[in-house]
């Protein structure tokens, strides 16, 4: 009997050993696996279970957290929610995160390893640390004033400082409140729907997520290809150009708007904005030409983060010339998101230098220890400093004596070119109206603004220079802010 | 004759022990232990949640300390001798389902189940006490075998006449308690299987007819056995409580391997198994569902259903990793149904990690391992039997619903012993408890000199009807039986003082130690044999003990050298 029961012993042990094996392999080897289920909600737990790192602008929080003393606990708040929704995304419970939200999600929930001194020792205690702080570069004024010119009009303003590619407005109305989706409540669900479902689109970031045929406003980037190629030696000779213009290869009668265009100077075309005089410079500086300069000015660049993802602007690398023509004066396939548009009045500003633009000026715990500086990303040569110069000219002239009147502010230098872009079947669409500009201080070189403004219903009458009427007064009021 | 055997095996025969420590100190400064690590669990529970001492650490820290005392006290007067071990271990397991619970009730607050837990320990405390104090001796239980078994099967039928609960009918309700009686059932089940078994196990293990290498026993001595054990699983399947059924047949097993040694009760006892698990998985559909869940534990999330309770409970197993997120910190709650019960040790793997689960599994391995060591120690084959029932109790318990919750083997509905909410189980464990304590009292005490006879009649009635076929064969060979029931027992009893360290790893090693006996055990024991080694004997008693037992109570204790007649005060 001894003997058996010594068997029924060591059958007891290897129950034992099993038990003990298989806690091993549930709880070390597969927890990984088993941790990272969607269904497992421990991860949601721990991640609203502190409150939520802040957003500032210009030092002073944006976002704020409610204690919901729900399961997933602390909700985001925001305490001017359809003004910054554009820079800060949402962060909601149901549907997770958005822009600069989901970009630095990682200190603001407190998970980025960046906010321990010993991250293994947090791991080891499952501290879950505080959430840091995003400081952004928004300037609050500039982007109010953005914010109240677009007013209820569809549309979108982006403003950079063309020295550094701080961005310092980034404004998409109509605009929506992203604390509405805040919580896993039933009112998020509805929210979420109507916000989705409205033609008005509120949730698009139409600053970074939308492009536009930019239209006239792509004739800087065509004029700056002109003169670096060659093509253009003096702004002020006498082009030779028909007006109308037929399309190399096809019959198509280009036309124009405005008055005097036939063999116009590259200023005056520019000033009075000739379509003829660009479509034509575009089909002579030719296809790999005008790519090689848009792709200077960040066109077709697919991973630009600022640091949330920017769509891409495109210009077309296979075309034929009838369509490069086109695309010379922002047509065709041509689009440009705003913050592309604003990039390039920036580098005409700027000297020709182009910055990549970024939101996010530093990041500090939560105590206020920087954590990480903004971004150092090497500078581009979007176009020579004498090309850079004389687009300065011609740009200044548009405001001073062209279609760009509306955005003069006194005691500041001002550049800027206006653009319509007509768009849908058989351009039947409203135009977008469009103004990108850029400011100085009068007897310096230092641009202290550059903004780009689209505004997608901007007049009734399609024949009017809306760029010049309803983006110009409010490019203005940005730039007016900036000083 | 004990000379020459130690000049064999030095190992296995030291010169004969002195008087074997009775230990009570230690029993309780490892009382004091198991308290204070309880109250520590309760304060830490407190100081996680609210950063700050919970209000009744005090009261529930002396709840334990005077419950854990009492039983002390209990123990020290009236089973001096008994496994210093076996109190302190039931007592932490005790205090940390306390704390378990106590930490679960935080997550619902409407529904407290600490206080009732506590009051339930309470009432087990009592009955431990009310046990080691009216039952003298253990073999006072092999008298009312059959009323055990009467009483067990009453117990279980019982249910069948309330309604169900959560699908099964394993509840009664009186008074606004709800009371398993099945729980209680176990005990006086295995009471039953040790007491017939020791009675009849030579005509077990020895007549019938051969098939092979089988030996089918006579319909007379394996039908009443065999007729309540399936009376008690069938009842179980009505009642739907299958974690209980496949405790019983474990059981059932275990007791038969242990008093007939012969393999092929376990070959057929695992064909059984199979057959009844396979026909139950296809015709009842509760166990199959189970079974799906086992072999597809993530179905519900792919149905989009979300995550079934067993992948809740692998989620908060994994959660816990290596150390655990703390008590109080994890999330276990998210089990929802039976995380108090069934699932209780999700909360604790969640929140002590690996680290923790395995201490606790080795606390429930000591206390088994003392249950076995106390059945190595007796003499009397119903106390071996029912101290390896006992401990296998548990061990097959703890098995069953840690393999479940944990995905090792299909989930079925059972308590953790001690650990789990449920007032039943707790007094059930606290009365295995105080059973195994009074066997092991027994096993370890000395044994006067020369008396003791007496007792050995007076508690065998039972026995000795029972076992009419099997005293016919064992009378011829009793002169050579009493000896070697002395000797062997003695030896045993001495492995169980120098094992009394608290070790279960040197405790397993014994165990696995090859013995001699193995070879000689199928030999029949031959007077020569008899006269010299006890080594051999031991284990040849398959009939020798029992006859011993069974047959001529006084006889031959004097005629070996050993100190000890063969039991009892």
């Amino acid at each position: 009997m001894i003997r058996c029961i010594r068997h029924t012993a060591a059958f007891t042990f290897l129950l034992l050993v099993a038990l003990l094996v298989n806690a091993a392999r549930v709880q070390v080897f597969e927890a990984e696996g088993y941790a990272g289920n969607t269904a497992n909600r421990r991860v949601p737990i721990a991640r609203y279970d502190k409150p939520r790192g802040a957003v500032l602008v210009a030092g002073s929080p944006v976002t704020g957290s409610r204690d919901s003393g729900g399961r997933l606990r602390y909700e985001r708040t925001y305490t001017e929610g359809p003004l910054y929704a554009p820079v800060t995304g949402y962060s909601s419970q149901t549907y997770g995160t958005s822009l600069l939200e989901r970009a630095e999600d990682g200190i603001l929930s407190g998970a980025d390893d960046r906010l321990a001194t010993f991250p293994w020792w947090d791991h080891l205690t499952r501290t879950h640390r505080a959430g840091g702080s995003v400081h952004t570069t928004i300037n609050p004024k500039m982007q109010r004033a953005a914010f109240d010119g677009l007013g209820g009009k569809k549309g979108a303003v982006a403003a950079v400082e063309p020295r550094t590619g701080r961005i310092l407005a980034l404004v998409s109305t109509p605009s929506y409140d992203p604390g509405e989706l805040s919580g896993n409540s039933p009112a998020v669900s509805e929210a979420w729907r109507r916000l989705n479902g409205a033609e008005q689109r509120p949730m698009l970031n139409r600053a970074l997520r939308q492009t536009y045929p930019p239209g006239s406003t792509f004739k800087v980037v065509t004029a700056a290809a002109a003169l670096e190629s060659g093509k253009v030696t003096d702004i002020e000779a006498r082009t030779d150009s028909p007006d109308p213009y037929t399309l190399p290869g096809t019959a198509t009668q280009l036309g124009n708007a405005a008055r005097g265009c036939e063999d116009a100077p590259l200023k005056d075309a520019f000033r009075v904005s000739c379509n003829t005089v660009f479509a034509r410079l575009g089909a002579e500086i030719g296809l790999r030409g005008m790519v090689d300069a848009a792709r200077r000015f960040g066109f077709n660049d697919r991973r630009l983060r600022i640091p949330s993802l920017v769509a891409p602007s495109n210009f077309d690398t296979r075309m034929d010339p009838s369509q490069v023509a086109l695309s010379a004066i922002g047509q065709y396939d041509t689009a440009a998101t705003p913050l592309q548009m604003a990039m390039v009045s920036a580098a005409v500003a700027n000297g020709g230098q182009l910055m990549p633009p970024y939101l996010v000026d530093k990041v500090t715990d939560a105590r206020g220890v920087m954590v990480a500086a903004g971004p150092h990303r090497p500078t581009r040569e979007a176009m020579g400093p004498a090309t850079a110069q004389q687009l300065q000219d011609m740009m200044i002239d548009v405001v001073a004596h062209g279609s760009g009147r509306r955005a003069a502010i006194k005691g500041l230098t001002v550049g800027g070119k206006t653009g319509t872009a007509q768009h849908g079947v058989r351009n039947e669409g409203t135009p977008y109206a469009w103004f990108i500009s850029w400011a100085r201080e009068k007897d310096t070189y230092e641009p202290t603004v550059a903004v780009a403004v689209v505004v997608e219903d901007a007049a009734a009458d399609r024949e009017d220079i809306s760029g010049g009427g309803s983006a110009a007064p409010i490019a203005r009021a940005v730039m007016a802010a900036a000083g | 004759m004990a000379r020459s055997a130690a000049a064999a095996r030095p190992v296995d025969a030291p010169p004969p022990l002195p008087l074997l420590p009775r230990r009570r100190g230690i029993e309780l400064a490892l009382l004091l232990g198991a308290v204070l690590i309880s109250v520590c669990g309760y304060v830490v529970v407190g100081l996680a949640r609210w950063h700050a001492l919970p209000a009744g650490a005090a009261r529930y820290g002396a709840g334990l300390g005077g419950l854990a005392l009492l039983a002390h006290l209990a123990v020290r007067f009236r089973a001096p001798y008994a496994d210093p071990l076996l109190l302190p271990t039931a007592v932490l397991l005790n205090g940390l389902g306390l704390v378990l619970i106590f930490r679960l009730d935080l997550e619902t607050p409407a529904d407290h189940a600490a206080p009732t837990q506590l009051m339930w320990s309470t009432v087990g405390v009592a009955l431990f006490i009310a046990v080691v104090l009216l039952l003298r001796d253990h073999r006072m239980l092999q008298r009312y075998a059959y009323v055990c078994a009467a009483l067990a099967l009453l117990l279980m039928v019982a249910p069948i006449l309330f309604p169900a609960i959560n699908g099964a009918k394993i509840w009664i309700r009186i008074a606004g308690f709800s009371i398993q009686p099945g729980e209680f059932a176990k005990v006086l089940i295995t009471v039953f299987f040790a007491a017939y078994l020791a009675a009849n196990r030579s005509a077990l293990a020895h007549t019938g007819r051969r098939m092979g290498r089988l030996r089918l026993p006579t319909g007379r001595v394996l039908g009443p056995i065999v007729a309540i054990w399936l009376v008690s699983v069938a009842v179980l399947v009505l009642e739907r409580d299958l974690g209980t059924s496949l405790l019983f047949f474990g059981i059932f097993v275990v007791l038969l391997y242990v008093a007939t040694g012969r393999t092929g009760w376990i070959a057929i006892g695992l064909i059984l198994a199979g057959v009844g698990a396979t026909a139950v998985g296809k015709l009842e559909p509760h166990v199959h569902s189970r079974v799906a869940d086992w072999m597809h534990p993530f179905a519900g999330i792919a149905a989009g259903k979300g995550p079934g309770q067993l992948a809740q409970s692998l989620f908060a197993f994994a959660e816990g990793g290596l150390l655990g997120t703390g008590l109080g910190q994890g999330h276990s709650y998210l089990i929802g149904f039976a995380m108090k019960s069934d699932f209780i040790l999700a909360t604790f793997g969640e929140e002590l990690g690996l680290a923790g689960l395995t201490a606790l599994f080795l606390l429930y391995a000591l206390l088994v391992a003392r249950g076995y060591r106390a059945a190595l120690g007796l003499r009397d084959p119903f106390g071996s039997l029912l101290a390896v029932g006992l401990a296998a109790l548990p061990a097959l318990q703890v098995f069953v619903i840690a393999g479940g919750v944990m995905g090792l083997i299909p989930l079925t509905g059972m308590a953790m012993p001690f650990l789990a909410q449920g007032g039943s189980s707790v007094v059930t464990n606290w009365i295995i408890i105080a059973l195994l304590l009074r066997i092991s009292d027994r096993a370890r005490a000395p044994r006067p000199e020369g008396s003791g006879a007496g007792s050995g009649t007076k508690s065998e009635p039972e026995g000795g009807r029972g076992s009419g076929t099997g005293s016919g064969a064992g009378s011829g060979k009793g002169p050579g039986a009493g000896p070697g029931a002395g000797p062997g027992s003695d030896d045993a009893v001495r492995q169980a003082g120098s094992d009394a360290a608290f070790g279960s790893v040197s405790w397993v090693t014994g165990f696995m130690k090859q013995t001699q006996s193995e070879q000689n055990q199928s030999r029949p024991p031959r007077s020569g044999q008899a006269q010299k080694p006890s080594r051999a004997q031991k284990s040849g008693q398959a009939q020798k003990a029992s006859q011993a037992e069974n047959g001529t109570p006084t006889p031959p204790a004097s005629a070996d050298d050993a100190p000890a007649p063969e039991a009892g005060r």
